[in-house]
């Protein structure tokens, strides 16, 4: 498994990499962690002529909180998150999505900023920053612009970013103080791909849900926004006939693909048994 | 003579032999531990160059056109090599060690994907990958066969051309142009009369799903053709270099004493290494060719998919029994999917391997086993992945379906197994399928295992937690995975085991230097069980020389004796016999010398720990360091000086390792995620070496066996891609899903083995494939499943619980 | 294509280099540098048989190419043992625990349970098994690989490990 031949450029500024993406065109990847693309050009699924590592532009490694948002680089690294006292803080639910990520070493690479924005449906951080109403920092050459998660995914390794344009950071909203949070993962072993994963955020008052965001991982062709299911959940003390309702809801957005994780019925089904869990899990860990 | 220090007692000077029995650490771990080690991809040779293969991305075409033309162009490209380039040399085709051919690189067809059709030769591996890129190769399509069940159809495409009229294979009669042999043993008409007499019979088809060695090093080789002196030296991962050595000549017409074949350290090999591949072909014509040395290196892909794979039996079993519970007769009906061509590595007679081992630990007094060989458009392959010949099939089947007839009947599966497990008084046993079993002491080590894990117990707390699921208390569902297994191991006598005529003895080369270190010399090759270590060890406890002065060489074929090779937990049968046969020749000839040294006569010598000594007079020796002097200035008059022997052990039968296993599951019935709680592993392998080896054996058998019995799968989708030859979706268990294992031991001693060890390196993945499967089929039986195949991963084990109907 | 000049530490050692920029790190480390003790395993980052210490960080290998090395410091297996030859506490923990068989696994094994215990010096065995679940072993079945990273924790925790290899 040998790469085929390109030219390597390390930019070190968001903007000398934005001119080398928009001058080498369709030609230029841009590089981040690296363990998406470099197993595909070692496939020769991918063999671009140009590789635009973004491994030395200081200013997209950066994690921190202003304005009510959580604002993260996107070169910071899975480990990072993991190991970030801010997010453990915060939204704790970035570290428990990151250590169900591959594995330790692949973590120590992979970046949030890679995990958001190839499109790669099996990712773990799209559907977490989709239950957390992310919106990703985007610069290209007609400049930067914001797009939220929640529009951000278009299909299968097709996203909202124009050619040219890279992800720069992630924008979160800090979820209210108490929050509950899950994400439930089913895999077939350290290393793959979620079955089917869950993420759930929601918050309590007087024993019911005041509020509740749900995204789902590698069920469709992009991470899903389970919106009419987190409804449902909202106003109710998370009782067992609501969560079956909850659970229908978001098994009807699915429509994964049948694969050696299991067949498309058993993926849909596993999607609802992750979400089951994450909103009782989520609902142990809320205050009030 | 004897100086005189401080007297050690026996003991002192039995450790330090560091002899049989003790856990002496690993001599390879020294460079291992420190990178040090030497595998072939390590080798850099000057002016080495690298070979890629270029292969079929169809299951079964036509090849119509090849051109190399734009590969040849690309700088650094040396030669690209076809099928027309080997034609003329007759190496278009290899022989396979089960009597079929290989093709070598595709000549008119290719019958199975990633077949190699071309092999790039060039100056650096980058360079090699781009060329195979630009290979342009037309394939026409052809209808695939991918079912074994629908192989023998009627109109079944053709699949291999070039023997489609032969009406004779290397064992028989076809029956059809896919069938390759049919293998029969057994009583067939005492055995349909059992069946039926019988009270109760049950029937099932037990399939073995296709699976791969996949150890962590790929095969690999370096080729290197000396043009002066016409001598080959062949460097590869090889568990059986010796026989490289000969195939290697008998195709290639060179010499065999000037094939030089060397296997370096091997990272692990589980019976993936044991065959000739391609690979090595195409290096060495690559090498004659260029003038040059040639590397070829199999990368995950290659592995998983191409080289040897294993299993793919579809065994339809029936038991017949009494209603009280005593097994009367078995009968198995095998369709065995050998893929494109017959490259199983079993001994030549043997096609269908010691499948009929079949009847296991029982005494069943009539069975009647056949196997149908067929190919399909799969990679070649059926190779013992960590067992015996066919053995891990053999074990999986018998142990589901005596959990089957035990289920039928309403009893125990531990109390039907008592009942028909073969008594102590019937060692050595003739089984109904023809092997004499050589010892056993079965009864007991069932009931250690049953005693330790706590069997009633567990069987209590599953009644509960079975009535608790049925009042929705939990969801989850515990099963107990009993068994007993019997391997046939240490192939084999020369009556009847063979690989291309030659006798599977195995040997020992053993030298004694003057100030008393050793080295010696074997045709066994280690990849990973210790054999540095442990044959020492044997050496020391036979000779009382301490094993840390023993050198252990093996892999080279320029200086070891001849020898079969390392797969079927052969080694320690076959090999470590051979090591005490030669030990004992050069003690035999040390109490000579020391009987002329001490003026006595030999028979007045006693042995004692590391020395001989008089008889009744033991302050009077000579320790074996003093002889082994003496065997260079001072032997007997008439004796030649030197000491050393060799030994070709031809075995007198196989050894029959034997073992109980319990493994506790818990199912989640809501996703079929299966956590094992418990396993519990009783081994007897007969004496036992090294008890630290054995058990890092255990261990890694156990999770071998884990990994096939919960998920690995070599599948092929209906038009014949495989879809799961990466690590991606090759089930490997990380450290993180791998149960705790449990061990623990009897000692039955082999009769007929010098020192009575019967190997061991298997025994936990026969026994572990049917312990996982049985625990998982017992979580469901009580809802009246009776099989379920596998692997049993999370999705396969959520169906049958829904269909169950427990999702409802 | 044009190749690169990079300078990286490696194993304490200053290497100055020419490499094409898709050269891997794991070619760059085993062919040019003649480092052999890192192994090629599965290539598709499963396996970690190529694991090396980069920067303070465990990495595969097989998936980083050497340019991206450029300014980096490298430790492999082959810079564990003392100058004077004195074995790692982990290289004498795979040793006595009998955590190793055909010995593919254990440099890269070896090089991610060092990064492991910087990082946490008394893991628990449920810490070590999560900790090294992304190199592979097909030999041991883990349990004295975890013995042996608990030996070298100890060790090196001025402890004594009592128990033996099974």
């Amino acid at each position: 498994m040998i790469p085929g031949s390109f030219a390597y450029h390390r930019p070190t500024s968001v903007s000398e990499a934005v001119l080398l993406l928009d001058s080498l065109g369709d030609e230029a990847r841009a590089l981040a962690g690296g363990h998406s693309l470099i197993p595909m050009m070692k496939l020769r699924l991918a063999s671009p002529a140009h590789l635009i590592d973004l491994g030395g532009i200081g200013e997209l490694r950066s994690l921190r909180e202003e304005a009510g948002e959580i604002v993260i680089g996107a070169m910071t690294t899975q480990h990072e998150l993991i190991g970030s006292q801010l997010l453990s803080a915060k939204i704790p639910i970035l570290s428990e999505t990151s250590l169900l990520i591959a594995d330790p070493q692949v973590r120590y690479l992979g970046t949030i900023g890679g995990n958001v924005a190839n499109g790669d449906p099996g990712n773990d951080l799209p559907a977490v920053m989709i239950c957390l109403n992310a919106t990703y920092d985007v610069t290209g050459k007609s400049g930067p612009r914001r797009i939220a998660a929640r529009d951000f995914y278009q299909g299968a390794y097709f996203t909202a970013l124009e050619p040219g344009e890279i992800v720069t950071a992630i924008r979160i909203p800090v979820p209210q103080a108490g929050h509950g949070y899950a994400y439930e993962k089913l895999k077939r072993k350290i290393g793959d791909y979620a079955t089917a994963a869950a993420a759930v955020v929601l918050s309590m008052s007087g024993g019911k849900v005041v509020a509740c965001s749900i995204g789902l991982t590698n069920v469709a062709e992009t991470p899903l926004w389970a919106e009419e299911a987190a409804g449902i959940i909202v106003g109710s003390t998370l009782d067992a006939a609501t969560v079956k309702k909850a659970v229908a809801a978001a098994e009807a957005i699915t429509a994964p693909a049948s694969d050696a994780r299991g067949p498309a019925i058993y993926r849909t089904k596993m999607a609802g048994v992750m979400l089951a869990r994450a909103l009782a899990r989520a609902r142990q860990r809320a205050g009030a | 003579m004897n100086v005189a220090t401080p007297n050690p007692t026996s003991a002192e000077r039995a450790e330090k032999l560091q002899g049989l029995g003790c856990k002496r650490k690993r001599v390879e771990d020294v460079r291992f531990t420190q990178g040090k080690g030497n595998y072939v991809d390590d080798l850099k040779l000057p002016r080495m160059l690298y070979g890629d293969f270029v292969r079929s991305p169809h299951a079964h075409a036509r090849i119509k056109s090849i051109d190399t033309s734009k590969a040849k162009a690309v700088p650094g490209v040396l030669a690209v090599l076809t099928a027309a380039d080997l034609k003329p040399l007759g190496l278009h085709y290899m022989p396979t060690l089960a009597g079929d051919v290989a093709a070598v690189l595709a000549e008119e067809k290719v019958l199975f994907q990633n077949q190699e059709v071309a092999f790039i030769i060039a100056e650096d591996r980058y360079i090699a990958a781009d060329a195979a890129e630009l290979v342009e190769v037309e394939y026409e399509a052809l209808p695939v066969v991918i079912d074994p069940f629908k192989a023998m159809a009627p109109d079944a495409p053709v699949l291999r051309e070039d023997i489609k009229d032969k009406t004779d294979g290397a064992h028989g009669k076809r029956k059809h142009y896919n069938h390759i042999f049919e293998w029969q043993m057994g009583d067939r008409e005492a055995t349909d009369l059992a069946f039926r007499k019988a009270d109760v019979t049950i029937k099932e088809l037990i399939s073995y799903q296709r699976v791969h060695p996949c150890p962590l090093e790929t095969c690999q080789a370096v080729a290197s053709f000396d043009k002066i002196t016409s001598e080959l030296t062949l460097w590869g991962t090889f568990q059986a270099p010796h026989v490289i050595r000969t195939v290697a000549s008998l195709i290639s017409k060179i010499p065999e004493h000037k094939i030089h074949v060397i296997a370096p350290d091997i990272g692990g090999g589980f019976g993936n290494k044991v065959g000739a591949y391609p690979g090595y072909i195409c290096a060495i014509v690559a090498s004659i060719v260029t003038g040059r040395p040639v590397k070829w290196v199999e990368d995950r892909i290659e592995n998983l998919s191409t080289t040897a794979f294993a299993r793919d039996y579809h065994m339809t079993t029936e038991i017949a029994c009494t209603k009280d519970g005593k097994v009367t007769g078995l009968r198995v009906h095998t369709l065995a999917d050998h893929g494109a061509f017959d490259a199983c590595a079993d001994p030549s007679k043997w096609p269908a391997g010691f499948f009929n081992i079949v009847t296991g630990s029982y005494d069943f007094p009539v069975a009647h086993v056949a196997v149908d060989g067929v190919y399909t458009n799969k990679a070649p392959g059926g190779v013992a992945y960590r067992c015996s010949f066919r053995v891990t099939e053999a074990a999986y089947c018998i142990e589901r379906a005596m959990d089957i007839m035990a289920q039928k009947l309403g009893m125990d599966p531990a109390e039907f197994r008592m009942k028909n497990l073969i008594r102590r008084e019937q060692f050595p046993y003739v089984s109904a399928l023809g092997w004499e079993y050589d010892s056993g002491d079965y009864h007991t080590a069932l009931q250690k295992a049953l005693d330790t894990v706590g069997y009633r117990q567990l069987r209590a707390e599953q009644k509960a937690k079975r009535e608790a699921f049925k009042r929705g208390e939990t969801r989850e569902l515990m099963g107990i995975g009993v068994i007993f297994f019997t391997e046939i191991v240490g192939a084999g006598p020369s009556r009847n085991c063979d690989i291309l005529g030659i006798a599977m003895f195995d040997s020992a080369e053993i030298r004694i230097h003057p100030t008393g270190s050793v080295i010696a010399r074997l045709g066994t090759k280690s990849q990973g069980q210790g054999h540095e270590t442990t044959y020492a060890q044997i050496i020391a406890t036979e000779i009382g020389l301490a094993a840390d002065n023993i050198a252990i060489e093996e892999g080279n074929t320029d200086t070891a004796p001849y020898g079969l090779g390392t797969y079927g937990s052969r080694s320690t049968p076959v090999s470590g016999a051979a090591t005490a046969m030669a030990a004992r020749k050069i003690k035999a000839k040390a109490q000579m010398i020391a009987a002329h040294l001490l003026e006595v006569h030999d028979d007045d010598l006693e042995w004692d720990i590391d020395r001989f000594r008089v008889r009744g007079n033991p302050e009077r020796f000579k320790t074996m360091t003093e002889l082994a002097w003496a065997a260079y200035n001072n032997v007997p008059p008439g004796m030649e000086p030197g000491l050393e022997a060799v030994s070709y052990y031809d075995p007198p039968n196989m050894t029959y390792p034997f073992g109980a296993y319990i493994c506790v599951a818990d199912i989640d019935a809501d996703t079929g995620v299966t956590k094992i709680r418990r396993f519990y592993a009783l081994d007897d392998c007969g004496t036992r070496i090294n008890p630290m080896i054995i058990e890092g054996q255990i261990h890694g058998g156990l999770t071998e066996a884990f990994g096939i019995a919960m998920g690995q799968e070599i599948h092929y989708d209906a038009e014949g891609n495989v879809t799961t030859a990466s690590l991606m979706d090759y089930f490997l268990p990380t450290a993180v899903e791998t149960p705790r294992w449990e061990t623990d031991w009897t000692t039955t001693p082999s009769p007929h083995h010098p020192i009575g060890a019967k190997g061991v390196g298997e025994s936990p993945n026969v026994g572990g494939v049917p312990c996982f499967a049985n625990a998982v089929n017992d979580a469901f039986a009580f809802l009246g499943s009776t099989h379920i195949q596998m692997p049993h991963d999370n999705w396969r084990t959520w169906t049958v619980a829904n269909k169950l109907g427990l999702h409802a | 294509m044009a190749k690169s000049q990079i300078t990286l530490t490696v194993n304490g050692k200053k290497e100055e280099a020419l490499v094409e920029p898709r050269t891997l790190l794991i070619h760059f480390l085993r062919e040019q540098l003649n480092l052999t003790g890192p192994h090629i395993g599965c290539e598709t980052t499963h396996c970690g048989a190529c694991t090396i210490d980069l920067n303070g960080m465990s990495v595969k290998s097989c998936t980083m190419f050497a340019v991206q090395a450029n300014g980096a410091d490298i430790v492999t297996i082959e810079g564990m043992a003392a100058a004077d030859g004195t074995l790692h506490a982990l290289q004498e923990g795979f040793r006595e625990m009998h955590g190793l068989q055909c010995g593919f696994c254990t440099p890269g094994m070896i090089m991610r349970a060092h990064r492991l215990l910087q990082e946490n010096p008394s893991p628990t065995e449920e810490e070590i098994r999560f900790g090294i679940a992304g190199n592979l072993c097909r030999c041991t079945g883990y349990q004295n690989i975890v013995k042996a990273i608990q030996y070298a924790a100890a060790k090196l925790g001025g402890v004594p490990y009592r128990e033996a290899a099974e």
